[in-house]
């Protein structure tokens, strides 16, 4: 079972890998699109490299629910409803959406993630210790 | 000309690795003009021809069912440039795969000589519109131009066959048992 700094060092490595940053660049409060470059494509990168890391298995759509970004269900005039807010909620426990919720403008949702959001992402996979 | 970007392969395992050559020939009009006086095969088409070997060693590991594109190159370097009168040994190796793409590692080598090294992401698309663009039958149709049936083996070591339902759709004559010619599968 890794620890939590392990895990931490391992996603390290995977988005300096996958994103060609520097390993000073990644702290926890970075956000993958906004302060990391990140692109859609990159997600695909980073998957294969942490599901290999941590021999875990991330469907498409659990790190990153785009299908709920384009249901009208939870859509209007490109914002994300209260119902969609509460499923994104209830999608990805991992990630703080507050920030986000106050103003949910779709366009703005990739860049919500932050490599602390990956980092409990990941501990939710795997058991972790310490 | 025709797209293809590596001449044939000299080994191919099932969902592991290929290993393709690529002759470099001062025939070939392009370079001519790259450059004008010192011919130099282009990096560019050194990585389509690591990305032809790794991709269609994915599409073969998918039994053609993927439309399978080159998403990214993570990482490419290049040690030595390649000349006319070079043969380019191309290994592309699955890293890793899963049902949104594969991850492959490439290397090129002028005899022991390491040219240029590189990590491939391709990604199975699913688009309608792509299939115009992507017929398994295509695919296989390069499989069996670079001789992939003739040298490839599964991972059990038995030898690369065609998927049985594409020879029975195109119709071909050519049944999936491995022929014992000179020249085996034909294109």
């Amino acid at each position: 079972m890794p620890t939590k700094d392990e895990v931490y060092e391992k996603i390290k490595v995977a988005l300096t890998d996958a994103l060609g940053v520097d390993d000073e660049d990644i702290k926890p409060e970075a956000t993958l699109v906004g302060d990391l470059g990140a692109e859609s494509i990159d997600f695909l990168d980073i998957v294969f490299r942490l599901e290999k890391a941590f021999d875990i298995k991330i469907p498409r759509n659990e790190l990153f629910p785009e299908d709920v970004l384009t249901d009208q269900k939870y859509v209007q005039d490109g914002r994300v409803t209260d119902v969609g807010l509460a499923e994104l909620r209830k999608r990805m426990p991992f990630a703080d959406l507050d920030d986000f919720a106050k103003n949910p403008v779709v366009q703005d949702f990739p860049n919500v993630l932050t490599v602390a959001d990956m980092c409990r992402f990941v501990e939710s996979k795997v058991q972790v210790t310490g | 000309m025709r797209w293809f970007w590596i001449d044939r392969f000299l080994e191919f395992e099932s969902g592991r690795y290929a290993k393709a050559v690529k002759c470099v020939s001062l025939a070939e009009d392009y370079l001519h003009d790259h450059f004008p006086q010192f011919p130099v095969f282009p990096n560019s088409l050194v990585i389509e021809g690591l990305a032809q070997t790794g991709g269609l060693l994915v599409c073969e590991h998918n039994e053609f069912t993927e439309k399978v594109i080159l998403a990214k190159l993570p990482k490419v370097e290049f040690f030595c440039p390649a000349r006319p009168g070079d043969t380019l040994t191309y290994l592309a190796t699955i890293e890793y795969q899963n049902a949104e793409g594969a991850a492959v590692s490439a290397t090129s080598h002028i005899g022991d000589r390491l040219q240029a090294r590189a990590e491939i992401v391709f990604a199975h698309l699913n688009a309608p519109w792509l299939g115009t663009f992507f017929s398994p039958e295509a695919f296989l149709s390069m499989m069996r131009v670079f001789g992939a049936y003739r040298v490839g083996h599964a991972a059990d070591g038995s030898p690369l066959m065609p998927p049985a339902r594409l020879c029975k759709v195109s119709g071909n004559g050519n049944s999936p048992q491995r022929t014992n010619s000179p020249q085996g599968e034909q294109p």
